[in-house]
This record gives structure tokens, C-alpha cells and sequence, in this order.
């Protein structure tokens, strides 16, 4: 199956046209593709033609070596031109330097590279380390610590991480998880402003990276566990002063919906869906909180970004479909005005957020070039969108799932399985994915050379009870009891390559645990990622095929990331370091006996505690 | 004008100069406000003292009405969104051995009486002192801390963790010393 699945991905012609040459072990396979490709092979001696699919030049310049933003770029594709480091000697890697960040909690960020300084943020208490590659070992250069309220960890939801910082023009922008955005002079580590924007004592942290687009610092807000009501802010890059803010759940005014206002599908047309669309005042504790991932598409002018959970996860008490929670807005770069919306899981009963990453990519759909936006979900679905129009071009399941029966594709709308259906003392068993999706946070890479998208993701069910819940701001408003379970085949986690134009996988490799690391792509055409056993791993961009692997001093669950250092050598960086809401039984040191604890996904990890400990420390890589 | 002017400005001068910082030459005992401070360590420089006990504690341990109200307030009050059924998730485990403040219903009502440090909230405000104990209860409850016989037992809902019953003392997980 593996096998065949493989061909089918060799013979999309940017595989058989633009061969790397094959080291002894994959000798098997390329003859056999060199058979079944045979007629392509006429244009090997041609220069390679454009890739099919490719991200906007706009939002994915030339690669420079460095990495100044958690997804590589606007376009959010995590791929690297650099190809020093190859399918043929992956193999030869060794560690090039190692350092503590001194906090036991999960590890989410991407490392910065830029010049000849790493940039690193940590989970609470937020330190930024800054080391100089330039020398051996990579001494500290300076630290920022920001000493962020230890209250704030008591309402962060699913450990106190961060996923990263953000570079440009010099400084480095990064949030605390009590809700400050700070600005620090790269060079020198000295804050430039600090901008308090979110507000603890109501459920508000900060968990996500911000992105820098035209001069302003763009910052969500976490809270869908807390009944917090979700935004987007603008903050000057220059001084930090909120230039605009979008709700995600009231009046159109508060969520920038104005003229310019077009949504694709009837179901998201009319007048404050954002309050209509939940009882009386709901919309004011009805999460849609923005903790993950936000693209730019300069040759539109539009930002993207999702919106998580309604709160609280019982749906009794939010009858309708919720407006604009579980979705995803294209606003205005500038004003932040609504372009457009398209809600993934309309009066969601799961907790499925949706913020997860959305690449930006042109490529020809049935014949037509369309620009579009691919987002794997974690309802389930690969989208496909217009990301002009936000129509819905393609909604595949990317792994099990029975919480729906699919999208239908003329109303936008998923279709809900009756027996899934989630209520107040009610217990619903069985229901796949879970709660944390078939994939959360954790950002797929797509490489314009194999066309494919690789996914880290879970492969978990769960168990649903809805119970009653009071709210009382600044605590939990969840309602619902929780207990998770390995999802078919037995294999917690999944790494999944996606064939966007086939609408297939091209392979899959089981993992134990769900693979709650990101992922990075190569012209080299390795794949790195990690596992929360602490591997890091390096496959065949095409095959998927294990190249080399390394195990580190605790489970990873952060996202790699590859540079060119001041020696001008390819490096690899991951930070290592087990924690996140999979991993909170570590972090946490939570107990097993409980199936519900961590919101149920304790139930499911219960032997993480007798692999891993908690630590973190990253990890650069490089060939001797 | 001027002169009255300076002539306040000189008395309230010299009224200045006679004000002498008060001390308190006889401080009272570390017990002093209304309220029951109880040590969050068991270091006490110059040897311990027995911590001070409050008579609702033992009225309220083991008696099976309280604990069950404790456990109603538990899920109530929020407590279950950020302790789970016990075994934790934003808030520590509940239900194992350790304790980062001490495990005495004394300690217990203190931390949700004025909250603590990393993230627990003060629920002075809003839970009556009565319950608060009814909390504590339930929650040594929840390590095995209860007479069996007065514990609560398994409810209708999903099926989480062993009833409070039967859960067993955390410290020895049921084994005799
Ligand atoms: C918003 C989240 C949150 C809520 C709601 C909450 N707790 Fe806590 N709780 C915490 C955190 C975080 C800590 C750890 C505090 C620290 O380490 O300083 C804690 C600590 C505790 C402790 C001390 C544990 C130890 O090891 O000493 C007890 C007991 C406790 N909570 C009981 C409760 C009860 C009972 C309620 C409901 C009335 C409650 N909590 C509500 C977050 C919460």
C-alpha cells in the first residue's frame, strides 16, 4: 500500500523531472519509478520546468539562510533552498552546539537566525537568549528577562508555552504569558517598549508568535478554556501603540466587518452574525480566541488568520452556530477589515479550534490557476480555499474521522454525524479526532519540489460527557469531561505527506505518540521533525524513508528550523524539551489515575511519564 | 499676609521636627490578625512548633454530608476545570502524594480561602467560609485522606477515576507501611 502510494507521488512530474540522485538503499524504488515514469523521463535533460505548486513570490522571497519568523515566511511554507545537507549525507550529522534554557516546561518555539545571532524565547518565565554563532560555541550574547506574573500560570490552559518570537528591522518581538508584547533592540537586548494587552485576571494569556507585516506587530489572545473573547491586535511596530483591534465573536463593528465584507458562503452572510448567532450576551464569554497561526499575502494585502473554540465546550449552552468562532477571517493589512470568513466547524461541539497554520500556494485547480490557501484542520480535513474568495475547493480527511461525514462543497458547510453529537449528561464514546484535533498547532511544512505537504498530527478518539459549568471570570468554562484513547491502528501520532494536487497521501509514518512537533522541508529534500520520545528525525521528502535520527534529552515538541551560519554551513535547530497540553502529564507532573486530567488527554499519555522527563535545551546540527 | 504665612510654615516645621517614628517595642505574637495564618513550610528556625489548629477542621474531615457537598462545590466553584477530577491540568494534581503547601484541611483552606502564588486564585470573595472547609475535605478526599465510610462513592457521570471511597491513601497507595 505504502509502496504504491509512493509511485503514484514519483510520477507527479516534479519528482521525475528534478531527481536527486539516489543514495544505494533507495535503488529499489527509483528503478521501479524510473519504469513507471519512463515516458516523463524525456524531459530530464531539460532544465526543470517551474514548480506546479509553488507559494507566491511575494511571501516567500529567495531564501537568504537566515530565519526570521517561526514559518519561514508570509506564505508559511517552512521550506529552505539550502541543500548542503542532503537525502545522501543526512546521515553524517552531528551536534554542533548545545544549550540549556533553563526552564522544565514545553519547548513550542522556533529558534530566529539572523546574521550572525540566535534568538530563542522560552516557556514561562518567557527569557530571550540571544547566542552568537559566530564563535565557537555559540556563547550567550545577552538575555531579556521580562518576569512575567507567576499568576498568569494558573490560566494558561495547556502548559505555559510560547511558539516563538518574530524578527524585524532590528528588533525582536515576542509576548509573555501575561499578556505583554515586547519589543527588544536585537543587538543590544534592551526592551524598547512593552505593550500590556491582555488581561489575566479575565483568562487572557498569550501562547502564539506574533508576525510582523508593514511596520505592525500582530498578537492574538489564548483563553478558549477560560470563556475569553477572542482578538486580533495591531501594535506599532515602532511603539508598540494598538493600531487596530478585531473581535471574533460580537457586533460587526468590533469584528471589522464593513462594506468590504464578503463572505463566499450564504451561511456567513447577514447583520452581526457575531452576536445573533449565540443566546443573549454569550458572544461576550464565546472564545474564538487567535493562539495560532496568521499568513500574509502582500500581492492581495491580506492577512489570515483562524479563530479558536467556542467557549464552553458543552454546546448546550450556546445553541447556534456560534459566529465567528472555529473559523478563519482575510482581513485588510493595513485596517484590519474583513474580507472574508469561512467557518471549518460551525457550532463546533469538539473544541475544534481553528487556528492551526494556513500555507499560502498558486498552483492550477482543475485546469484553472487559482490562488489558493491549504490548511490541514483539526476537524480533519485537508482544505483547499480560494484564498481570494474563501471558497472551499477540496475538504479531504487527512486521518480517521467520524465526529463528521465530510463538507459539503455547495453550502461550505461540514456535514455533523448525529451519533457524535455532544450534550449536557450525555456520555458520547468514540469520537475521532479528539479535542486536540487530528492536528493541532503543531505547523506542516510543504516543499515546492515534491508538492507535498508534511504533516505532524495525532491519530486519537475520546470519549465526551457534558456537564454543567458555571462562569466566573478568570477560571475554566468548559463543562465537558473528557478521556482520550489511541485512535485506529493503535499509533498515538502520525506523519503524514499530503499530495495537494492528488488530494491524497502520498505516505504516512506511524508514530508513537502524537507527533506534536512542527516540521521543516528542504531543497535538500529532507524532512526534520521530533517526536515526544525526544527523537529527531530526518525523512525522504519523497519517501519518507528514516534517514537519520537522533535521540535528544527529552520529548520534542517544538518546531525545527535550518539556517546557513556565519561559516556558511547548513545547520539544523530544534529545541528540545517535552511539555505542551500532550505533554502536560510531564510538565505538569499530572496523575494518570484521572482519565479527564489535562481536559482529558492525560488518559492517553499515561506512559509519557516513563519515557521522557521534562527539560529543555536546543539542539544545532550540522555535517562534520 | 506673608507673616502669618511664615509663621504657620515655621510651626508646622518645628511640629515636624517633634513627630518621632513610633516603634512598637512590644510586637505582638506572629499569630496577631483575626485570621489563621498557616506555614506553607515545615522549616521553622528554632524548632517547630505545632501548627496552630482551627476546631472546624476536624468537624468537617469526616463527615460524609460536608464531603459530598465539597465534591457538588468542586465542579461548582471551577475547581474540576483546573485541578480535573483530581489529577490535574492547569492546577497540580490533586490526588497524588505531593504537596506543594502542605496537606492539612487547615493548609488546604487557607490555599482557596487566599489563593497561592503560581496561579491558584484567592476564592475569599466568593465561596462562604463553611464551604471552603467542605472543599478541603473533598479534596483530601480525593488522595485517599477520608474514612471510606464517609468518602463519597461513584456518581452517574463518565466513569473518571476510582470513587473518592476507594481511592487509596496517596502516600502509601494502599500498601501498609
Ligand atoms: C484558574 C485555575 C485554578 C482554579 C479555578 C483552582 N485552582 Fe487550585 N491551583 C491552581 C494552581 C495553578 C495551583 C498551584 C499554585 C502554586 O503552585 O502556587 C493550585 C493549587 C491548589 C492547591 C494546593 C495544592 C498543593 O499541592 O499544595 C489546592 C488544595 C487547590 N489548588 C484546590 C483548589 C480548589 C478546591 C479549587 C476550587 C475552589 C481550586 N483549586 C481552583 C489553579 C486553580
Amino acid at each position: 500500500m505504502k509502496q504504491a502510494t509512493q509511485l503514484a507521488a514519483f510520477c507527479g512530474d516534479p519528482v521525475c523531472t528534478d531527481r536527486a540522485p539516489a543514495s544505494r538503499k533507495h535503488f529499489g524504488v527509483l528503478t521501479a519509478t524510473l519504469l513507471v515514469c519512463a515516458p516523463l523521463l524525456t524531459a530530464a535533460s531539460q532544465p526543470p520546468p517551474a514548480p506546479a505548486i509553488s507559494p507566491p513570490a511575494t511571501a516567500a522571497p529567495p531564501d537568504d539562510g537566515q530565519w526570521t519568523m517561526p514559518a519561514k515566511n508570509y506564505a508559511s511554507t517552512r521550506y529552505s533552498e539550502l541543500a548542503e545537507i542532503n537525502e545522501g549525507n543526512v546521515k553524517n550529522l552531528q551536534v554542533a552546539f548545545t544549550f540549556s534554557t533553563g526552564v522544565n516546561k514545553g519547548q513550542e518555539a522556533a529558534p530566529l537566525v539572523i546574521g550572525n545571532t540566535m534568538y530563542i524565547v522560552t516557556p514561562f518565565p518567557n527569557i530571550v537568549y540571544a547566542l552568537d554563532l559566530s564563535k565557537p560555541g555559540a556563547p550567550m550574547k545577552w538575555k531579556y528577562e521580562p518576569n512575567p506574573e507567576p499568576a498568569a500560570q494558573g490560566v494558561a490552559c495547556c502548559d505555559v508555552v510560547t511558539r516563538g518570537a518574530a524578527f524585524a528591522d532590528g528588533r525582536v518581538f515576542f509576548n509573555t504569558l501575561d499578556g505583554h508584547t515586547i519589543a527588544l533592540d536585537a543587538n543590544s537586548g534592551q526592551p524598547i517598549w512593552n505593550a500590556h494587552i491582555a488581561n489575566i485576571n479575565i483568562g487572557e494569556t498569550i501562547t502564539m508568535a506574533p508576525l510582523v507585516v508593514k511596520g505592525k506587530v500582530l498578537v492574538g489572545n489564548s483563553g478558549g478554556e477560560m470563556g475569553v473573547r477572542g482578538w486580533v491586535k495591531a501594535l506599532d511596530a515602532g511603539d508598540g501603540h494598538v493600531v487596530w483591534t478585531a473581535y471574533n465573536t460580537g457586533p460587526d463593528k468590533e469584528v471589522l466587518i464593513g462594506p468590504d465584507f464578503k463572505p463566499h458562503y450564504d451561511m456567513d452572510k447577514g447583520k452581526d452574525l457575531g452576536v445573533t448567532t449565540w443566546p443573549p450576551e454569550a458572544w461576550k464569554i464565546g472564545g474564538g480566541n487567535m493562539w495560532g497561526w496568521i499568513s500574509y499575502d502582500p500581492d492581495l494585502n491580506l492577512i489570515f488568520h483562524g479563530t479558536g473554540n467556542p467557549g464552553p465546550w458543552n454546546p448546550d449552552l450556546r445553541p447556534g452556530d456560534n459566529k465567528w468562532t472555529s473559523g478563519i477571517f482575510a482581513r485588510d493589512a493595513d485596517t484590519g477589515a474583513a474580507k472574508w470568513f469561512y467557518q471549518w466547524t460551525p457550532h463546533d461541539l469538539h473544541d475544534y479550534d481553528g487556528i492551526n497554520e494556513q500555507v499560502l500556494l498558486d498552483m492550477n485547480w482543475q485546469g484553472k490557476p487559482r490562488k489558493v490557501l491549504v490548511r490541514p484542520e483539526r476537524n480533519g480535513y485537508l482544505y483547499v480555499l480560494d484564498r481570494t474568495t474563501g471558497e472551499v475547493l477540496s475538504a479531504k480527511p487527512y486521518g480517521p474521522v467520524n465526529s463528521s461525514k465530510g463538507v459539503d462543497l455547495k453550502t461550505g458547510r461540514l456535514i455533523e454525524n448525529p451519533d457524535k453529537l455532544t450534550g449536557t449528561g450525555k456520555v458520547v464514546r468514540d469520537i475521532c479526532p479528539t479535542a486536540s484535533g487530528l492536528k493541532d498547532w503543531q505547523p506542516s511544512a510543504f516543499s515546492p519540489k515534491t508538492g507535498l505537504l508534511y504533516i505532524p498530527h495525532n491519530n486519537l478518539c475520546m470519549d465526551e460527557e457534558g456537564v454543567e459549568v458555571n462562569y466566573i471570570a478568570g477560571t475554566p468554562y468548559v463543562g465537558m469531561n473528557v478521556r482520550m484513547i489511541p485512535g485506529p491502528g493503535g499509533n498515538r501520532g502520525a506523519f503524514t505527506a499530503w499530495d495537494i494536487a492528488a488530494e491524497k497521501p502520498a505516505w504516512s509514518l506511524k508514530e508513537n505518540f502524537p507527533v506534536w512537533s512542527g516540521a521543516v522541508v528542504t531543497a535538500g529534500d529532507v524532512v526534520f521533525y521530533g517526536t515526544m520520545e525526544g527523537w529527531f528525525k530526518a525523512v525522504s521528502a519523497k519517501t519518507g524513508d528514516l534517514l537519520w535520527q537522533f535521540k535528544t534529552s527529552s520529548g520534542i515538541i517544538g518546531q525545527p528550523i535550518t539556517y546557513r551560519g556565519p561559516d556558511g554551513h547548513q545547520y539544523v535547530a530544534i529545541l528540545s524539551g517535552v511539555g505542551g497540553w500532550a505533554g502536560a502529564i510531564v510538565s505538569g507532573d499530572l496523575d494518570p489515575r484521572d482519565a479527564t486530567a489535562a481536559l482529558g488527554f492525560v488518559n492517553v499519555m499515561k506512559d509519557l511519564k516513563n519515557t521522557t522527563t521534562a527539560g529543555g535545551t536546543l539542539y544545532v546540527f550540522r555535517l562534520p | 499676609m506673608r507673616p502669618v504665612v511664615a509663621l504657620l510654615l515655621s510651626a508646622s516645621l518645628a511640629l515636624a521636627a517633634c513627630q518621632r517614628e513610633e516603634r512598637d517595642t512590644r510586637p505582638q505574637s506572629a499569630l496577631g490578625s483575626g485570621e489563621q495564618p498557616i506555614p506553607v513550610t515545615t522549616l521553622e528556625p528554632g524548632g517547630q512548633r505545632p501548627s496552630p489548629a482551627d476546631n472546624k477542621a476536624a468537624s468537617f474531615e469526616a463527615n460524609a454530608f460536608h464531603l459530598s457537598e465539597g465534591k457538588r462545590l468542586f465542579g461548582w466553584f471551577n475547581c474540576s476545570g483546573c485541578h480535573a477530577n483530581g489529577g490535574g491540568g492547569m492546577g497540580p494534581a490533586l490526588m497524588d502524594e505531593k504537596w506543594i503547601y502542605g496537606s492539612s484541611m487547615e493548609s488546604i483552606h487557607a490555599t482557596i480561602r487566599d489563593g497561592r502564588p503560581n496561579g491558584m486564585p484567592s476564592f475569599r470573595d466568593k465561596i462562604p467560609d463553611d464551604q471552603i472547609w467542605e472543599l478541603a475535605a473533598f479534596v483530601r478526599s480525593l488522595s485517599g485522606n477520608a474514612p471510606s465510610s464517609a468518602a463519597p462513592s461513584r456518581n452517574d457521570d463518565m466513569m473518571v477515576h476510582p470513587s473518592e471511597n476507594r481511592m487509596p491513601d496517596a502516600a502509601t497507595l494502599g500498601k501498609s507501611p
